[in-house]
């Protein structure tokens, strides 16, 4: 287990360096003088030069880099000149945000995906399986910002049933808060719901072909139990995969959703900064989510570890 | 290495030889069936109609009827006008153009370099394979859209620029696709028979393992012409792909998102076009690769 550990670190290294260093010269290299563009058209020769000796422009791209990550490390990503808000201090306000949508979100996923797709690989083939493929292959291919527009459309417009755009906060009214979440957890949880639906139906159509589930039914035990008890836990490994992906994609905010339902999490505060060309914001929150979506997968990869003895000895079977 | 035995060669040739054949029979077209035909016939109709839609004689996409918002289909405007009295299907019509530029050209970008790269780290193995897939995994790692709203924000709202980005953006994914399948072919009979011959290196990528691996690459292509759109289409929906007032089906999304209380079909219309022809995409990719793995495993 210990070599494993080891060797999944010594793979994190190189794909943190190649991401912060992305995430750096994402504003290293655009083409024009960055302090003028960040500036804006009507500044004074002051506030650029004091954006130039901010952003270092004078210093060699390397000693930059160096710099900025020796800083980001000590959790120091800069400061918005636009807002004068430290830009961990930002994140750190929208994250609550943005991790609340993704729990809703992936509850909304599981709750859906985990029953439908038992159901669909107990009888593949049959009424219930085709309709849930066909749905799921359906909702796979709408974007999401269309399946937004979609369910404000029903929900919203039609039914009346919760607010279109905006947001409670929790401690202001938490029955608002959660009518406020609705329409955007739901929105990325049913493409969750989908994936994993698919995810599920074929590794338990694969499941359930084993031995073991023969031996089982042989015993006469019931049919939920061997599906729960016996078949669903081997059959969610590829399925935990995604769901670490998903949150660790997640855990940036979902850009467009966030957008769309003006919510007001990491992805918000990134569409906000692009728009505004507050430059320093959008590379922390870039480095960050970038950051967090690898430690996430590293997780995710010694969870799995963890959970399938198979991996962490290196017998894996494709 | 070892010369291989004369008959082993005749073998690889043998096998090789329908794999490689250039132009299929038709029967091999019809098996493709109704689940192909239509999403490819859809596809074929909505590229025809952007690829024609200056000899269309079309309202003028950008023609405003202030007096005429939001109007429902009418004789002279079969899907209605827009929030600005601008005419719906000549708009849908314009914007097939933006859509399909994007979608088809960042993936032939993508494919393009993708697919040698990929097959360079496939066949030549050794330390350039171990970078090329270090460097791709990182790339995948990096959240692509933040990547391409940054980049076009500050580099301009260009459809080169947004073709460009997009397109760099789907070559680890080409490359993936194109590495794994080089990584089998490589190893077969008519490959070491080849090279027996004393084909080159260059003879053997081009005319041994690319004519083999070209199926599933542009299979794949299909879901990546999918992606762009969607890469773009959301960029439009955000007010950042090509600028205003050039139609865009995510910016007719977008714009006709403040009516939907009133005039829903001003933004239902678009997403509508926009899921099918994603929808298309994803059908015919799911059935050729049916019909691709199949063949695979009876060779």
């Amino acid at each position: 287990m210990l070599s494993f550990v080891r060797g999944k670190v010594l793979h994190l290294v190189p794909v943190l360096f190649v991401v912060t260093c992305f995430s750096f010269l994402l504003t290293a290299l655009l083409p024009g003088d960055l302090a003028l563009v960040m500036a804006g058209p009507n500044a004074t020769p002051q506030t650029v030069a004091a954006l130039r000796s901010e952003l270092r422009l004078d210093q060699p791209l390397p000693a930059r880099y160096v710099d900025w990550v020796t800083r980001a490390v000590r959790g120091d990503l800069g400061t918005s000149p636009r807002s004068h808000q430290t830009v961990l201090s930002s994140i750190r306000e929208r994250l609550p945000i943005s991790l609340e949508l993704l729990l809703l979100a992936e509850l909304i996923g599981l709750v859906v995906a985990v029953p439908v797709g038992v159901a669909s690989a107990y009888r593949a083939g049959g009424t219930l399986d085709q309709a849930a493929s066909g749905a799921a292959f359906g909702i796979l291919a709408i974007p999401g910002f269309v399946v937004a527009i979609v369910l404000i459309y029903l929900f919203a417009v039609q039914l009346d049933l919760v607010p279109a755009t905006g947001y409670t906060p929790l401690t202001t009214n938490p029955l608002e808060n959660l009518r406020s979440f609705f329409l955007p957890a739901l929105t990325v949880g049913l493409t969750e719901a989908a994936a994993y639906t698919r995810l599920l139906r074929s590794d338990m159509i694969a499941t359930l072909q084993e031995d073991y589930i023969a031996m089982a039914r042989a015993k006469g035990l019931p049919t939920w139990h061997i599906l729960l008890r016996h078949a669903l836990k081997p059959s969610s490994f590829t399925l935990l995969t995604v769901l670490g992906i998903n949150i660790g994609r997640l855990m940036g905010g979902a850009l467009i959703v966030e957008t769309i339902f003006a919510l007001p999490g990491i992805g918000r505060l990134l569409v906000e900064s692009i728009y505004a060309r507050d430059l320093i914001v959008v590379q922390g929150v870039v480095a960050f989510v970038a950051v967090a979506f690898v430690l996430v997968n590293f997780g995710v990869d010694l969870l799995y570890a963890v959970l399938d003895p198979r991996i962490r000895h290196g017998r894996a079977v494709a | 290495m070892a010369a291989p035995s004369p008959d082993v060669v005749v073998e690889a040739i043998v096998v090789a030889a329908p794999v490689t054949a250039a132009g299929r029979p038709p029967a091999q077209w019809r098996r493709l069936g109704a689940s192909f035909w239509l999403p490819a016939g859809w596809l074929g109709v909505v590229t025809l109609l952007a690829v024609l839609a200056p000899l269309l004689h079309l309202a003028d996409p950008n023609l405003q009827d202030l007096a005429n918002r939001t109007g429902p289909p009418s004789p002279d405007h079969v899907m209605g006008t827009d929030d600005l009295g601008r005419d719906m299907l000549s708009r849908l019509v314009w914007g097939a153009r933006i859509s399909l530029t994007v979608g088809y050209a960042s993936t032939l970008l993508g494919m393009t370099v993708g697919t040698l790269i990929g097959m360079g780290a496939g066949y030549l193995r050794g330390r350039l394979e171990a970078v090329i897939v270090a460097a791709m995994d990182a790339l995948l790692a990096f959240p692509a859209l933040v990547l391409i709203l940054a980049i076009t924000t500050f580099a301009g709202h260009d459809i080169r620029i947004i073709v460009g980005v997009i397109g760099f953006l789907g070559i680890p994914a080409f490359a993936r696709v194109a590495r794994a399948n080089t990584l089998a072919v490589a190893q077969r009979e008519f490959v070491l028979a080849a090279r027996a011959m004393g084909a080159g290196e260059l003879r053997i990528l081009g005319l041994e393992i690319l004519p083999n691996i070209v199926a599933p690459v542009l299979t794949f292509g299909l879901l990546g012409v999918a992606v762009a759109m969607i890469a773009e289409g959301t960029l439009a929906f955000l007010g950042l792909s090509v600028p205003p007032p050039a139609a865009s089906w995510g910016a007719m999304i977008a714009e006709g998102r403040g009516d939907l209380d009133t005039a829903p079909l001003v933004s239902l219309i678009p997403a509508a076009v926009f899921f099918l022809t994603i929808f298309a995409l994803n059908l015919a990719a799911d059935r050729l690769r049916r019909v691709i793995d199949v063949r695979a495993s009876r060779i």
